[in-house]
């Protein structure tokens, strides 16, 4: 049989980087030896908010859920034996975007490549790090202004280079619906191309090429029917944005491209083996239909949900795109649902309702004003509220979780080790070779360079060409942002937790209710409960969830927001008289940033205070947790947040009033 | 509690009764707390401490409430120059006054200066009015014309008034003439203090110092004036007042001869520390209270 003509595949990835530059290394070449096609490089927190491994902030974070890159050597030793030119290389970085461009450019020039020649993307998508992922760190007017800069310094230098990827993906991640995810993410993308727009330094003829390297990232959950409509839906608006507003002819500079990580909201913890057949369904929803298929995809791993993924976890998930693309005959065909009129209708209804919502955003000024104003912010909690309580009440049925509970042993998850650990001695590893790498440095060429940069940022000049002149010079990445902290300060954005009470009428949210109120009346106050984030870690979806139910149940609510240090935490506790302290941590650094905190309040004189903790978090932690002195350790098998409302308040009621 | 108030209240210096309290309030998202961070942080570089009273409002279903400041007020990190304690309206159990006004007379013992934060709705201007020297109102650009400044009562009380976000330009400079506009068309302000309308922003710094100026001017203007006094002086009558109905009732009130009658005890007891003199009261009206009506 003559085999037919074959579609070419989307590009295989794995988001992956762990510990050091050198085992992320290791990694990657094994992963392009099993056929993965395309390198995802997921950076540690410390290099995504911009700041040194010796820093206070990055203890118990460095290499914990990416790599590490403190300047250029981590660079050059985490692409060694990579040619940079024919890889396609797409970075999970943000904040610091510019800089770990510059790093790769200069990483490239170091070896001769032309950077001309160098594919990839850098996400470099702000606000939804406002909105949902948190690793954000200037405020959104400099931000945008660095995003703007990268775009238009890349549409010449680096022309094959996606320098912005807006992302949907971490807005569903959120909560939102399928109408938001596709609303905000084209408010999102109008908002970089109406500043790369403004800028004076751009000439006409280059915005239509700027718009075709505007790239997406998706993210597609179980109800892959609607799924596949939401792309269907993007791709479509998407034409028509570029059209209407920026004037774009070509239809190739208008086409929606986009790459995928499917859901990791949806993984489960419980019965975890079931998670790879979710993921196969997911993968199908962005690559059925060949019209809104993606360029790019990664899937995560079964055992997300238990913790960081290890080698054999992760090949398991590229299988699965190999067996998709390679064995069965899905790439045979040209699209399989135009003319269905079930597809279409769902698409124009999605479509319809997003443009009601775009439009909504816009008249209040556009993405970046209803990140301040905490427009998108409340929407998206409110959506995320909802969805859980419709897990909560069953209305939503996720099976191994609230429904077909009944199970045997997992043959999966038997044995000690189902998820990596990272040596512990990685963190000291890295600070010793940054502090040799600083000893090592011309002092005077570091110093010109960095007064460069400031002067360029100081003086509206793009940030690029300075950016890679000081990666050369052997800058590193908290210098580099700090020449903006110092410029800009530190951003906060609003939290959108202030949501009204929803669903009141709950039975079993009432009986907490009462049982909180009648420890009020022995308490004579209300509860109070501290909320906090220690660490670099910005997922603050689950501690928004805790802060807006615990406010339902009738505690007062002292919600601290994310990336604070442990000392912050400590004196927080004391200041506002809490009965009881929350933390979450989803970065795994667990262990040394729950200890910190255990042990300031010992030392503030407040270790009877019960401390609970919520995360990613392995059961061997999470004993070790509970043996150190923390009272209850939440995971996400803990879905009943009423349940765990009210321990809370029976802890509260057992340590009584503080001193 | 009361006790242990008054006590506290014995001890204090003479001069703690000096630390200028500030009031700031303002519609949610009007930047309050953003702003406030940015005063703190220019008042540290200036050596001053200090207090920050945040009060935000318990939901009036579940009791519970949510305190954001915190999250929002950096430069209280680390800093034992400054003290922020967030707190409820808790409506159901008390009131505003209670917690807060206490938290007022501590903070002003300790610190140099002490902002006292709440959502502006309505009655909570009035509120803060009463325990502040001086009542700071945020705008945000685009909040609103002539009109609705006025049907939402908030140009009665605020001594200061600034408009955030200046960094918006001219719709800032738009919401600031309104509000000019509106000062002139209505009563308001006192013994000659002219209402100044400042436009800042907490995001660049711009208007900080003359903001502390502004605020440091009123207060200068209300010792010179002896409005300082009497300021305090009707601010102390409204809390005993409360706090004894809230405690008491109308009836019990009735029983200590009546509002009028506390007013006057209020007025002569200039010397006396107002929590002591609510034990004072309260305890009469309980020995009243067991006694037979007369």
């Amino acid at each position: 049989m003559a085999s037919p003509q074959r579609d070419r595949p989307w590009v295989f990835r794995t988001y992956s980087g762990h510990t050091s530059a050198r085992a992320s290394n290791e990694l990657y070449r094994r992963n392009l030896a099993k056929g993965q096609t395309g390198l995802s490089v997921a950076f540690d927190l410390p290099t995504q908010t911009g700041y040194d491994s010796d820093h206070p902030l990055a203890r118990g974070e460095v290499g914990k859920v990416g790599v590490p890159i403190g300047h250029l050597d981590d660079m050059d030793t985490l692409f060694e034996g990579i040619p940079l030119d024919r890889m396609n290389t797409s970075m999970t970085i943000n904040a610091t975007a510019p800089w770990l461009l510059a790093l790769y450019v200069a990483t490239a020039e170091r070896h001769g490549v032309d950077p001309r020649q160098l594919e990839g993307t850098t996400q470099n998508d702000i606000i939804k790090e406002y909105l949902s992922r948190g690793t954000y760190a200037f405020p959104p007017g400099p931000s945008m202004r660095l995003i703007s800069d990268m775009i238009a310094y890349s549409v010449d230098a680096i022309p094959k280079w996606n320098p912005v990827n807006i992302c949907s993906y971490h807005l569903q991640e959120a909560g939102a619906t399928p109408v938001q995810e596709i609303a905000y993410a084209m408010a999102n993308a109008i908002a970089v191309l109406d500043a790369v727009r403004a800028r004076g330094d751009l000439s006409r003829e280059a915005l239509p090429r700027v718009v075709g390297r505007i790239s997406f990232f998706l993210n597609a959950g179980i109800r892959f029917v609607e799924e596949l409509c939401k792309c269907r839906a993007m791709a479509e608006l998407w034409d028509e944005i570029t059209r209407e507003r920026y004037g774009v002819e070509d239809p190739i500079l208008r086409r929606f491209r986009y790459g995928v990580q499917v859901n990791s909201l949806g993984l489960t913890e419980l019965q975890p083996e079931n998670n790879i057949i979710r993921i196969v369904l997911e993968a199908l929803g962005v690559t059925l239909s060949e019209k809104a298929r993606c360029r790019a995809l990664q899937l995560p791993a079964w055992n997300e949900a238990l913790g960081l993924p290890r080698p054999w976890d992760q090949q398991w998930s590229l299988r699965i795109q190999q067996i998709l693309a390679y064995e069965t005959d899905l790439l045979e065909y040209r699209d399989l649902f135009d003319g269905s009129p079930v597809v279409a209708a769902k698409t124009a209804e999605l479509k319809g309702a997003a443009r009601e919502e775009l439009d909504r955003v816009l008249a209040l000024g556009g993405a970046v004003a209803a990140v301040e104003n905490a427009y998108m912010k409340r929407r998206l909690v409110e959506s995320h509220t909802a969805r859980l309580r419709a897990i909560e009440r069953g209305e939503i049925q996720v099976v191994g979780l609230n429904c077909f509970t009944e199970s045997e042993p997992s043959a999966l998850v038997e044995g000690a080790h189902t998820v990596l650990v990272v040596d512990e001695s990685a963190e000291r590893e890295q600070v010793e070779r940054l502090r040799a790498f600083r000893a090592r440095r011309n002092a005077a060429e570091v110093a010109a360079a960095l007064r460069a940069l400031r002067d360029a940022v100081a003086g509206g000049q793009n940030v690029m060409p300075p950016s890679i002149r000081a990666a050369h010079a052997g800058i590193t990445t908290g210098e580099w942002a700090g020449v903006f902290r110092e410029l800009y300060g530190e951003y906060r954005a609003p939290t959108g937790v202030a949501v009204g009470v929803g669903g009141a009428s709950d039975e079993r949210l009432a009986r907490v209710r009462d049982a909180v109120r009648a420890l009020s009346q022995t308490l004579g106050r209300p509860p109070k409960i501290l909320i906090g984030k220690p660490g670099l870690d910005g997922h603050s979806n689950g501690a928004e969830q805790i802060a807006v139910r615990a406010r339902d149940v009738g505690m007062e609510v002292v919600y601290e927001g994310i990336r604070l240090t442990p000392g912050e935490i400590v004196q927080s506790a004391r200041d506002e008289g809490v009965h009881v302290v929350g933390l979450s941590i989803l970065s795994g650094s667990h262990g040394v940033l729950v200890v910190d905190v255990l042990e300031g309040l010992r030392r503030a004189g407040l270790g009877a205070l019960p401390v609970v903790v919520g995360g990613i978090i392995p059961e061997d932690d999470a004993a070790k947790l509970i043996e150190s002195g923390v009272r209850r350790v939440y995971t996400p098998k803990d879905f009943d947040l009423n349940r765990i409302m009210g321990e809370i308040a029976q802890l509260v009621a057992e340590a009584g009033a503080p001193a | 509690m009361l006790a242990l108030l008054a006590a506290l209240e014995r001890g204090l210096p003479e001069a703690a009764a000096g630390a200028p309290r500030v009031g700031v309030t303002g519609a949610p998202g009007a930047g309050k707390s953003t702003l406030l961070d940015a005063l703190v942080r220019q008042l540290r570089s200036r050596g001053e401490t200090v207090g920050i009273a945040a009060v935000d409002p318990s939901s009036r279903l579940s009791g519970g409430a949510l305190l954001g400041d915190r999250a929002r007020l950096r430069a209280s990190a680390d800093d034992p120059g400054v003290f922020l304690r967030s707190m409820a309206t808790r409506e159901r159990l008390g009131g505003l006054a209670d917690a807060t006004w206490a938290s007022v007379a501590v903070l002003a013992a300790v610190f140099d200066r002490v902002f006292v934060e709440t959502v502006g709705v309505g009655q909570s201007e009035v509120e803060v009015a009463e325990l502040a020297d001086t009542l700071l109102f945020v705008a945000q650009p685009g909040a609103g014309d002539v009109l609705q400044f006025m049907k939402a009562g908030v140009l009665e009380h605020p001594d200061v008034f600034a408009v955030n976000k200046a960094d918006l330009g001219p719709l800032a400079e738009r919401t600031a003439n309104e509000l000019e506009a509106g000062l002139a068309l209505g009563a308001g302000g006192s013994g000659g203090w002219r209402r100044p309308v400042l436009l800042v922003s907490a995001r660049d710094g711009t208007g900080i110092d003359t903001l502390i100026d502004a605020l440091d001017a009123h207060r200068a203007h209300l010792a010179a004036s002896g409005e300082l006094a009497a300021r305090r002086l009707r601010g102390r009558i409204a809390f005993v007042v409360d706090s004894l109905q809230r405690r008491y009732g109308s009836y019990g009130l009735a029983r200590a001869g009546g509002r009028d009658a506390v007013v006057a005890r209020v007025r002569s007891r200039a010397g006396q520390g107002t929590f002591a003199l609510i034990a004072e009261i309260g305890g009469e009206i309980e020995d009243a209270l067991r006694k037979p009506e007369a």
